[in-house]
């Protein structure tokens, strides 16, 4: 059962060809067998799992209906679930347990879904290699001696070697999309603002957005439908109204005019990703697309902007965790500066250190506007470069990233060199616009990449343009070796 | 920009971050060359330009000012390392 997509799944459960308890059954016993290798996942909720799927099952006996209805899935441990542990990946919350639920969450549970269990995840959401996950690393299930990305590694990993058919993530820098690229599978980070922040412990407000992996554009459809919608929980939550996204999946797209810009085939790109993302692109031609070259000018100060914006941000929204209401607390505290030091120097990692550090150092008396005010300026320009390719393109067409998976070990060392793997990605956050990363190709055994970036709120768009090249080609349909 | 170790416990110091001796150099160096990266905005002539605090220049909504939440201190409190009578406990911070 677990080679089927989640639509496939949805289909299954709606004839009766299987159960809900069923399915559960599956993947609890797939976890239980190959994710002592893999590590992504932190909890598995296997009793509550089982009695969820059993609601399901009678909730579907007794005429109950949703597409997603007793479909398995896991959350990225980043999200609030009451009762239940989330870690964010750190010691500071290893034994945190929340008060309160994420509407995420609660907007999946309402729909029925079946949570397995919170999946790992680099430590507070910083890191492009899981590499910085208290829990420990990730294997990419494609090749284990290669990271899965980050920062939702364990969700891409898991959904990679079919331990669920579906996660959640979240994307503040390309947190869905590089991780979804380095394994092989489908990923959106919607619109700023189309999903809940509430309850999906911050890292960087202006740039935090949730969204599923999952292994077609079909399934993040089903999914993105149900967690999307206005919230008055979360201050910058949308009222934008949600269109139908599975409504429109299969009608042509003739006529589609896809951007490409060339800064994105410059420096930086290895050949081999932009042979295979230029193949795709002839694939879209071969769709009915029109490719249109476009310019983003200042596409090179992305990362510069965002290694600004990001980490001033998480030094703000990190300074909530002070060792006195929840979290770690250092022992034998000798005063309340000590208190407060010692906790944070103990309960955070190296990487959520340093950029506590950066973000600090640039909003602080005297590098405020040297620094901070100057990366919002540089982040209208970056804006501005969308608004004026968008004049002439409905999407924008590119790598999700410059190379395949690398290494475990390869860039711990190098903080800028680990940077570098956003070079495309942080732009949509920047700007707050939709994107999706969908494979389309390999490199020497590791998935490739193609992202689309779509305007504010016109994730139906990008859906319905991967769903049309998924049913054009099998790149998504491959599955890593050694995972049966 | 290149920070000295001086420099680095200042931070660490305005972000109630410890630091040990041991790692102050190693984050210097990581620091200063985080910095070297953001330097390259400096090049850029930003005259003018009105600053990008948020996506899309969304303004925060307000909302009616209803009571919406019900008391929950024992349940929000639960998570804490140390409280009594409803109060979060911290070291003396008065002789």
């Amino acid at each position: 059962m677990y080679e089927k997509t989640l639509a496939e799944q949805s289909q299954m459960l709606a004839k009766g060809e299987c159960s809900s308890s069923e399915l559960t059954a599956h993947y609890l016993d797939r976890i239980a067998r190959l994710d002592g290798e893999l590590n992504s996942l932190i909890s598995v909720s296997a009793d509550a799992a089982t009695a969820s799927a059993a609601a399901a099952d009678a909730k579907r006996a007794s005429k109950g209906d949703s597409p997603l209805l007793g479909v398995p899935m896991v959350h990225k441990d980043i999200f609030c679930v009451e009762g239940g542990r989330t870690t964010c990946g750190s010691r500071m919350l290893e034994n945190f347990h929340a008060p309160y639920t994420a509407t995420v969450v609660n907007k999946l549970n309402d729909a029925g879904m079946v949570m397995l269990g919170k999946a790992n995840m680099d430590e507070f959401a910083m890191g492009s290699s899981n590499e910085n996950s208290y829990f420990g690393g990730v294997k990419n299930p494609w090749q284990q001696n290669c990271v899965p990305g980050g920062s939702s590694g364990g969700s891409a990993a898991l959904v990679a070697a079919r331990l669920a058919p579906m996660a959640t993530g979240t994307d503040t820098g390309g947190s869905i999309r590089q991780p979804a690229a380095f394994c092989g599978l489908t990923g959106i980070k919607p619109t700023y603002g189309r999903v809940s922040r509430y309850g999906m412990i911050a890292f960087a407000s202006s740039l935090d957005q949730a969204g599923p992996l999952a292994i077609t554009a079909e399934d993040c459809a089903m999914v993105l439908q149900a967690m999307a919608g206005f919230d008055e929980r979360d201050s910058t939550s949308s009222t934008q109204s949600v269109p139908d996204f599975t409504a429109n999946l299969d009608k042509s797209i003739d006529g589609l005019k896809i951007g490409v810009p060339e800064e994105y085939f410059s420096q930086g790109l290895d050949d081999a990703v932009a042979t295979q993302v230029r193949a795709a692109l002839t694939e879209y031609e071969k769709l009915g697309a029109k490719l249109v070259s476009v310019s983003l000018p200042n596409q090179s100060l992305c990362i510069p902007a965002y290694y600004v914006v990001a980490p001033a941000e998480a030094s703000s929204n990190l300074s909530r965790f002070d060792g006195v209401r929840f979290g770690y607390r250092c022992e034998n505290p000798v005063d309340l500066e000590d208190l407060y030091t010692r906790s944070r120097g103990e309960g955070f990692g190296a990487e959520v250190k340093r950029r506590i550090l950066i973000g600090t150092y640039a909003l602080s008396a005297g590098y405020y506007d040297a620094y901070y005010l100057k990366a919002q300026q540089v982040r209208r320009l970056i804006s501005d470069d969308f608004d004026n390719a968008f004049k002439e393109v409905d999407v924008i067409a590119g790598p999700t990233t410059p190379t395949p998976a690398f290494e475990s070990g390869a860039k711990t060392d190098d903080p800028v060199a680990m940077y570098l793997n956003d070079l495309y990605t942080v732009s949509a956050n920047l700007c707050g616009l939709p994107a999706i990363s969908m494979p389309c190709g390999d490199v020497n055994g590791l998935p490739v990449g193609l992202q689309l970036t779509g305007q504010y709120f016109d994730e139906a768009r990008l859906l319905h343009a991967a769903h049309r090249y998924q049913q054009a080609t099998d790149w998504h349909t491959r599955m890593p070796a050694g995972i049966e | 920009m290149a920070l000295t170790t001086d420099d680095i416990k200042q931070i660490a110091h305005l972000a109630r971050v410890g630091v040990d001796e041991a790692s102050l150099e190693p984050l210097r160096a990581d620091l200063s060359t985080v910095l070297g990266l953001i330097e390259d905005l400096n090049a850029i002539d930003t005259k003018g330009v009105e600053p990008m605090a948020h996506p899309g220049n969304a303004q925060l909504r307000l909302r009616a000012d209803e009571v919406s939440e019900e008391n929950r201190r024992e349940a929000l409190q639960a998570p804490s390392p140390e409280t009594e009578q409803g109060y979060f406990l911290v070291p003396r911070v008065i002789e």
